[in-house]
């Protein structure tokens, strides 16, 4: 269970909630309202006040590499390091699975990064931080710039994992998407953060 | 030694040529007179000074007023690295950072040159000291200012890719290890360069004026050798000490990467 008390930082309406394992929490407001800034706290890319406890463990008590690991924030711009997707893996070889289910085709993992789409792109990080089996995934409109039979794909992977115990923090605009893959927002709106059943 | 003193009449002759692309200047209308001109004459007035000094210095030859030389020649050094930065450290590490590396690794080769290789008695003699600092530290400025601008607009524009290593638990090492290699790099390419083509394409200025001076060629070679490898020393050891404190203080201990650190 993620528990997170009181986190605060500039720029952002102080946020409290508790995630259960296998839940999905969706988080919904205007842009620039704060979302990307919980998450790079969450994911303690930023400093930030308060108190985040995952499985009882604080955020201050595990090295930040490790915490980043059981907590993979996955940004809506992705950043790429290396010539090609296959670089970005440990090991490439090991994806065919996922990228299947991600309707990604498997010779993407030679194409150069900036000959892929926005949409592949997207899936491609998320198939990133899925390939270290966090125990919660922080994604920042996983599937703002996808169509509806990539999105609904992404959607049962996510699933997938809901029903294997990990938890989500899902950004998005997309009401009928809140409404698919969460029971609860988290609201963002005039200064404030406010958790709401759906 | 056989050398041909200049008198002021054959400088304002060479002055004329100046003069020459300062009329040709106003002549074509691009408008370069001003700048020309002014930094010929900044040139001029820096130099006459230096001289002055330098023929000061020598004549007193003391410690103290050699190390105060030294001094500041670093601050200069120090004020012209922070200049060349675009994005700079806020705070003291702006101006500190790349100060203290050239003190350390320009003091650290002259030192080690004087007592162990050129040997002038006594080993602080200003007239060995004073323009051996000058030339190790005129190219480790350039080194350690290359680097930390590399290494500050490479942070700056590769910030994704660096969070997104974050992200998935690198460290920041090895978050910021691209950056920090290309940052080396551009900090070495001059002096890597300028030991490849040293020699074919143009004389070093030191040998030429040693040369110039009536000195034997070989031995002019030898003592530009010297200078060339302790100049190739000090820029390795600076811009390394200078782009690794960089990176450090880019990152905190939570494998942040902070970029609220630069101006």
């Amino acid at each position: 269970m993620l528990v997170v008390e009181r986190l605060a930082r500039p720029g952002m309406p102080k946020v409290g909630f508790r995630l259960k394992d296998g839940a999905c929490l969706a988080v919904m407001g205007p842009s620039g309202s704060g979302k990307t800034l919980l998450f790079r706290a969450l994911a303690d890319l930023d400093p930030s006040d308060g108190r985040v406890t995952l499985d009882g463990v604080s955020m201050d008590d595990v090295p930040a590499p490790e915490w980043r690991r059981r907590m993979a924030y996955v940004p809506a711009e992705p950043g790429w390091w290396a010539a090609t997707p296959a670089a970005h893996f440990a090991n490439w070889d090991h994806t065919g699975p996922l990228a299947e289910s991600l309707l990604l085709p498997r010779e993407i993992g030679s194409a150069p990064i900036a000959r892929l789409s926005t949409g592949e792109r997207q899936r491609l990080a998320l198939m990133r931080a899925l390939m270290g089996k966090p125990r919660v995934f922080l994604l920042d409109e996983p599937t703002g710039p996808l169509d509806a039979a990539a999105t609904s794909a992404v959607e049962a992977v996510l699933r997938e994992r809901l029903a294997g115990g990990a938890s989500i923090l899902l950004a998005t605009h997309d009401e009928a998407q809140a409404g698919r893959m969460a029971t609860r927002t988290l609201q963002f709106a005039e200064g404030r953060a406010m958790e709401t059943a759906i | 030694m056989n050398f041909i003193a200049l008198g002021y009449a054959d400088l304002a002759l060479a002055s004329s040529l100046v003069l020459l692309n300062a009329g040709l200047s106003l002549y074509l209308a691009l408008g370069l007179e001003r700048m020309f001109l002014i930094a010929a004459l900044r040139m001029a007035v820096q130099l006459t000074l230096v001289g002055l000094v330098l023929r000061v210095l020598f004549a007193v030859a003391a410690p103290v007023w050699t190390l105060l030389a030294a001094l500041l020649m670093v601050l200069f050094a120090g004020r012209e690295v922070m200049a060349r930065q675009e994005r700079r450290f806020a705070g003291l590490w702006g101006y500190g950072l790349g100060t203290t590396v050239m003190l350390t690794a320009a003091l650290l080769v002259t030192v080690f040159a004087l007592t162990t290789q050129i040997r002038p008695d006594p080993w602080y003699d200003p007239r060995y000291a004073i323009p051996i600092l000058g030339m190790i530290l005129g190219n480790t400025m350039t080194g350690v200012a290359l680097g930390l601008h590399a290494l500050t607009t490479g942070a700056v524009r590769e910030r994704a890719a660096i969070e997104g290593q974050l992200a998935l638990g690198a460290t920041r090492r090895e978050a910021l290890r691209a950056t920090v290699r290309g940052a080396l790099r551009m900090a070495l390419i001059p002096i890597v360069n300028s030991m490849s083509a040293t020699g074919l394409v143009a004389l070093p200025g030191m040998m030429t004026g040693q040369i110039l001076a009536g000195v034997d060629p070989i031995e002019a070679v030898k003592y530009q050798l010297l200078i060339s490898l302790l100049i190739a020393g000090g820029t390795g050891i600076g811009a390394l000490a200078a782009v690794s404190a960089g990176a450090w203080r880019l990152c905190d201990s939570r494998h942040r990467l902070r970029l609220d650190r630069l101006h």
